[in-house]
């Protein structure tokens, strides 16, 4: 594997065997759904499988989700806190299991943390710098691509509620949570776009079943696993 | 290189920055002292004093998971916390702001740590350089005595331990002291620091301390203005 920029000091690329598949989309995208059918996909192979995502660090998790709550933290201030929660993951969870040749489903990556202070005034290329120089080079990031229409009705179903932050309410795009969460949607979507020219990511249709977008996932993946050798 | 901006606001920004045991908290504690109680809108952060980041900090340092590279993440969250809602908007409503620690502290601290110079410099680069960084200039081994004398028990990251210079923290923390003062010297010039020998007595150094700052701010603009209401 390698790193976008200069790397982490005391890390040696090469010794990291597993592979690195990032799944990113908005809430409502079918992130956790797709997250959890190709674990157990994989893990039905024989593949040993470790999930992370946002705002799970041992380090700092619990303290970004109170800042969160109380809506406390200044902007440069909460990327610096999700960095820091990102880097710790990186650190004590993704590369030992790359190390140990497991592969890490990660459910978001940098880019959902870059679009999301892009759209909020963050300079893009602090952030850029600030992620991509520690940051692994995934082996595959998929894009899960659903009309914000649809992610409306998912988010209805599942929570009965839009999420504040998903709706970039902190933002002021409108003083009505769905005009807001439509708005917002729709230009995370295009930084996103922007995101991938740079980094090159597999936009995938999510506008489909469940199950058919796993099996075109796991159609993809199948490509990168490691090759087993013998019967 | 990354730039780092120099602000355009009304108030000052003044930080002490040397080694652990120069003496510097002292003489900023003295300056502020004396520009309260000559009635100027003057305002103190400390380094790592952050309410909300300071409960992972310390958790991090407790349980010590923190790598270099989160260590700097940290810290760097902690000065933004102070940076976003204190130090900027109080030079915008023209205070005099005095800073112990800076941002060359992380310099001198995550270089040291290993990380990338630049990557830490971009990470700082939101926030402005001070108009005036008194540099608290003395030799390691007399920081390092005053350290030793008065708090035998050095904590892990103080010493420098997670560096693995060395199994006993004194000879850690003496190396990993040498390295941040080679790391002083060498911003000294580039980010232009006003440089106070730090082995003077404390009054001598507290006068030259004031008179710069007498020569480079003009003081009578930053007067509490609220004083003649009452």
């Amino acid at each position: 594997m390698r790193f976008y920029g200069k790397g982490l000091p005391n890390v040696k690329p090469e010794e990291l065997i597993g592979k690195l598949i990032v799944i990113e989309g908005a809430d409502g995208s079918g992130r956790s759904t797709q997250t959890r059918l190709l674990t157990n996909w994989l893990e039905g192979k024989g593949h040993g499988t470790v999930n992370v995502g946002l705002k799970r660090s041992n380090l700092v998790g619990t303290q970004l989700a109170a800042a969160m709550e109380g809506n406390t933290l200044s902007p440069i201030t909460l990327s610096l806190f999700y960095a820091t929660d990102f880097a710790d993951q990186l650190e004590n969870r993704i590369i030992p299991a790359l190390k140990a040749g497991f592969i890490v489903i990660a459910d978001r990556y940098i880019y959902t943390l870059m679009a999301r202070d892009i759209l909020r005034g963050g300079n893009r290329e602090w952030l850029q710098k600030l992620y991509s120089d520690i940051a692994l080079v995934p082996n595959a990031v998929f894009f899960l691509d659903v009309a914000p229409r649809f992610l409306i009705e998912r988010n209805f179903s599942k929570k009965a509620g839009l999420d504040y932050w998903e709706s970039g309410m902190d933002i002021r795009l409108s003083r009505d949570i769905f005009t807001s969460f439509i708005k917002y949607q729709g230009k995370l979507r295009s930084e996103f776009k922007r995101l991938q020219e740079h980094y090159g990511f597999e936009v995938i249709n999510g506008n489909r079943s469940p199950r058919a977008i796993s099996l075109d996932l796991q159609r993809k993946i199948e490509k990168i696993l490691p090759q087993t050798t013998g019967t | 290189m990354i730039a780092l901006k120099k602000h355009d606001r009304k108030g000052r920004l003044i930080a002490v920055e040397g080694l652990d045991g120069s003496g510097k908290s002292t003489q900023i504690y003295l300056l502020k002292r004396w520009l309260e109680l000559e009635g100027y809108k003057v305002f103190f952060t400390e380094w790592n004093s952050s309410v909300v980041v300071k409960s992972a900090t310390k958790k991090g340092k407790k349980r010590q998971l923190l790598t270099s590279t989160t260590f700097s993440l940290i810290h760097c969250t902690d000065f933004a916390d102070r940076y976003e809602r204190q130090i900027w908007p109080l030079l915008c409503a023209g205070y005099i702001v005095l800073a112990d620690r800076y941002m060359f502290t992380a310099f001198a601290r995550d270089s040291a740590r290993g990380c990338d110079p630049l990557w830490v410099r971009n990470m700082y680069s939101f926030a402005t350089v001070p108009d005036i960084t008194f540099y608290f200039k003395v030799p390691p081994a007399v920081a390092i005595d005053r350290i030793l004398e008065s708090r035998p028990t050095l904590k892990y990251h103080e010493a420098g331990m997670d560096l693995n210079l060395s199994q006993d923290p004194y000879q850690s923390f003496r190396i990993f002291q040498g390295m941040i003062n080679d790391a002083y010297n060498k911003m000294s010039r580039e980010f232009n620091f006003t440089t106070i020998d730090a082995s003077k007595p404390v009054d001598v150094q507290q006068k030259r301390v004031r008179r710069v700052v007498q020569k480079k701010i003009d003081l009578p603009a930053y007067k509490l203005k609220a004083r003649s209401i009452v």
